[in-house]
């Protein structure tokens, strides 16, 4: 009898002049590729995902790992993952699960957008030595300024200024949940977060007490599974966040497997041990725009109106329309995550074929706000596929406030997108609940990680500016005259709101 | 005990007027008048009794942290939001959604609920939230219930629609559903069962009933005398067979 009728992957394989048996790659492994034979090290290469773990904790460089030259034939129709999937339903009858964002090869329009720069007729910028400002604050700004005379005859502000979130640079750390993701990776955005003057994001998890002293620099998240709300939690960060969609899953709920629900995660949850976390696909108080409404006004009356309050949506066709509406329901900020944003577990087939690209819904969004009028009552978050400090400021320049980072950030935690974030085995120790495994995630060591990250980026950023001859990055948001396209057609770029290059 | 007339006012300058009387430390209000407010002890902390004269609006007791609210009339919707501790006792009916999410405390309704009741109800382990409804229920009682107790009790005989709707307890991974009377399985969803109480059941659910008919003066004898029955999850994980790892 056959073993499985699906194709390893991957093969992975040990050197057996170079292997001193030390059985690393045994105790490193999340996935049980590797177990020991008495004399040898076995390998059941079925099970490896390439997440390389093994591979940089090999200490004589014994192991490789190989794309499988076992291949089905070659068929420019039926490519591997449409045979896989089929054999797993096959073996199943279940919906293939996944993890990240979405690998098919839809086009990515941030590759097709370039920036502008200065050349003899405005003067660029040496950000080195001139000052170049990055610091952002996103909430609701007033439609107009108004000042009195203060004693002394100085003018003081008279305008009440709505709440806001002060960044040091424009990015935020994507919502990732205590659960889907481990404390130890929580702690770590967390820390990077306070350094770098920028917010993280808990995700819909509650927030574990470790996380509770860095209130400054946390958004705490309200969505459909209502995990870990009460009235500490949704004073404990800088702003609260609504979650009607994720763009890796437009439409439908969350899905946290049991394998993932220890006790810590259960008590912080409220719900059995083993469980599913099941978040429902729509928030049953919200059917409607006024419903909408309804749940941000309870959110600011709980707050007593001291902090901003988000809505996050997965980019969907009618996203400009959208959005409008959640402006006018009295959000202060629009999340908005493209469907190539990332996700710890969500079908493959909606996380593959539903929703619309960031690039397309951001720059429909705020057109939309800005024909109304409304642009300036709530900043947008563009998020969903955010690689560099390129996309980051094609974003900007689309119309983002800020951008969030999620699989970037994990990336700095040694992650390497092998999209098995929902089998709970990670062996990074970042997406498992696993004691063994999240234990080797030290927050300090990789925090410093991601901090190199933000701080690389931002410099790249403060070049960009450089080279646009702007000091400041809300000088470049919006600023739509500073990209064109190549190789787009002429709707995209309708779309876009961005000229083709050479005009 | 403070007395606010809640006529014509608006519902933020209303609850801004609540907050800070109980942060002074009133421990009793009245709220006259009071005429669809939303929000009303949305959020709020500490002990405090207030008593609602006049039907409240949408959210009463949303992320309520302790306080105790007793409304003489019926409620609208979404009573008890992801409510955390203390207790509402509304002497009428009440809406669609109430206590979603909710993680604690006790939402007592004299009359009938909407939809979606009880829907999410946390729990772990001493934290139980409860709600008692004496009336009857719509559709999708207790759906996705991953913790707590609801319970349904039916007690006007003169109203002759079914106890509850359908789909109860649909998507439920956790907690009790206790029906006065029992249920036909034909409402319920597809992953519950319906069993009979044991000695232990019934202590629990006098425990909470004798509170209940405590608040609206009524004879515990009367409302036991009727069998209940139990309503559970097969299992923790009713969709745990539906993915290919």
């Amino acid at each position: 009898m056959f073993k499985s009728l699906s194709l390893p992957e991957f093969l992975a394989k040990i050197d057996p002049v170079k292997c001193i048996k030390c059985k690393r790659c045994i105790n490193n492994c999340g996935w049980s590729v590797y177990s020991w034979g008495g004399d040898k090290v076995l390998i059941d290469t079925f099970k490896c995902v390439n997440c390389l773990r093994c591979y940089h904790y090999c200490p004589e460089e014994a192991i490789t790992i190989l794309d499988n030259p076992v291949k089905y034939r070659k068929n420019a129709n039926w490519g591997y993952y449409n045979i896989r999937n089929l054999k797993k339903q096959a073996d199943t009858g279940g919906i293939p699960l996944t993890g990240m964002g979405s690998d098919m090869p839809y086009p990515v329009l941030f590759d097709s957008l370039l920036i502008d720069a200065c050349q003899v007729t405005n003067p660029s910028i040496d950000p080195l030595r001139e000052p170049m400002e990055l610091r952002t604050y996103l909430g609701k700004k007033p439609a107009k300024l108004e000042f009195e005379k203060a004693k002394g005859g100085k003018s003081k502000l008279k305008t009440k200024m709505p709440p806001q979130i002060k960044l040091e640079m424009p990015f935020i750390f994507a919502p990732m949940s205590y659960g889907s993701i481990s404390l130890n990776a929580q702690k770590t955005l967390a820390i990077a977060a306070k350094e770098l003057g920028i917010v993280m994001n808990t995700g819909e998890g509650g927030l574990h007490e470790d996380i509770y002293p860095y209130r400054s620099n946390i958004i705490v998240q309200v969505a459909s599974g209502r995990f870990g709300v009460n009235p500490d939690y949704l004073n404990a960060g800088v702003a609260v966040e609504i979650k009607i969609g994720q763009g890796a899953k437009p439409g439908i709920g969350g899905h946290l497997p049991g394998e993932k629900i220890p006790l810590d995660i259960a008590k912080t949850r409220m719900i059995p041990v083993g469980t599913d976390a099941i978040s429902p696909a729509p928030q049953h108080d919200i059917y409607s725009i006024e419903d909408l409404r309804q749940l941000i006004y309870a959110i600011k009356e709980a707050t007593n109106y001291t902090k901003p309050v988000s809505v996050k949506i997965a980019a969907v066709h009618n996203v400009a329309a959208i959005a409008s509406g959640i402006v006018r329901a009295g959000a202060d900020i629009v999340y908005i995550d493209g469907f190539r944003g990332g996700t710890g577990a969500a079908p493959s087939v909606i996380r593959d074929h539903l929703g619309i690209p960031i690039e397309h819904a951001l720059a429909a969004v705020d057109e939309r706000l800005r024909q109304e009028g409304i642009r300036n009552e709530a900043s947008i978050i563009a998020a969903g596929g955010i690689r560099s400090s390129a996309d980051a400021a094609k974003a900007i320049a689309l119309g983002a406030d800020a951008v969030a980072l999620g699989t970037s950030a994990l990336i700095t935690m040694g992650c390497t997108v092998c999209g098995k974030c929902y089998t709970g085995n990670c062996s990074w120790g970042i997406t498992t609940q696993r004691p063994e495994l999240t234990v080797r995630l030290d927050p300090e060591v990789y925090a410093e990680r991601l901090i190199n990250l933000i701080h690389a980026w931002s410099h790249e950023l403060k070049e960009i500016l450089g080279a646009l001859g702007v000091n400041a990055i809300e000088s470049l948001r919006g600023s739509r005259e500073r990209l064109r396209g190549v190789g787009l057609d002429s709707h995209t770029l309708d779309i876009l709101g961005v000229k083709p290059a050479g005009r | 005990m403070l007395t606010i007339d809640a006529k014509g006012i608006y519902y933020r300058d209303l609850n801004q007027k609540v907050r800070e009387a109980v942060s002074k430390g009133e421990k009793e209000i009245l709220l006259k008048n009071v005429n669809g407010q939303y929000y009303i002890a949305t959020g709020l902390r500490n002990e405090a009794t207030i008593t609602i004269e006049g039907v409240p609006g949408n959210d009463l007791a949303a992320f309520m942290d302790g306080p105790t609210l007793i409304v003489k009339d019926n409620a609208q919707d979404n009573i008890g939001n992801t409510m955390n501790s203390g207790k509402v006792i509304i002497h009428g009916n009440a809406g669609d959604v109430l206590g979603y999410g909710m993680r604690g405390g006790k939402l007592h309704i004299r009359g009938n609920v909407g939809y979606r009741v009880g829907i999410h109800m946390k729990g772990y382990k001493k934290q139980i939230p409860v709600i008692i409804a004496g009336g009857k229920a719509g559709d999708f009682f207790g759906e996705y219930m991953a913790g707590g107790m609801l319970i349904l009790l039916g007690l006007d005989s003169s109203d002759k629609r079914p106890l509850v709707g359908d789909y109860l307890g649909t998507g439920m991974h956790g907690g009790t559903i206790f029906i006065r009377g029992g249920v036909d399985k034909k409402f319920c969803g597809a992953e519950v069962s319906v069993h009979e109480l044991t000695d232990d059941d019934r202590t629990l659910l006098e425990g909470y009933l004798t509170e209940y008919c405590n608040d609206f003066k009524l004879n515990l004898l009367d409302v036991i005398k009727v069998e209940f029955k139990k309503i559970i999850p097969t299992s923790l994980r009713p969709y745990g067979n539906l993915y290919a790892y």
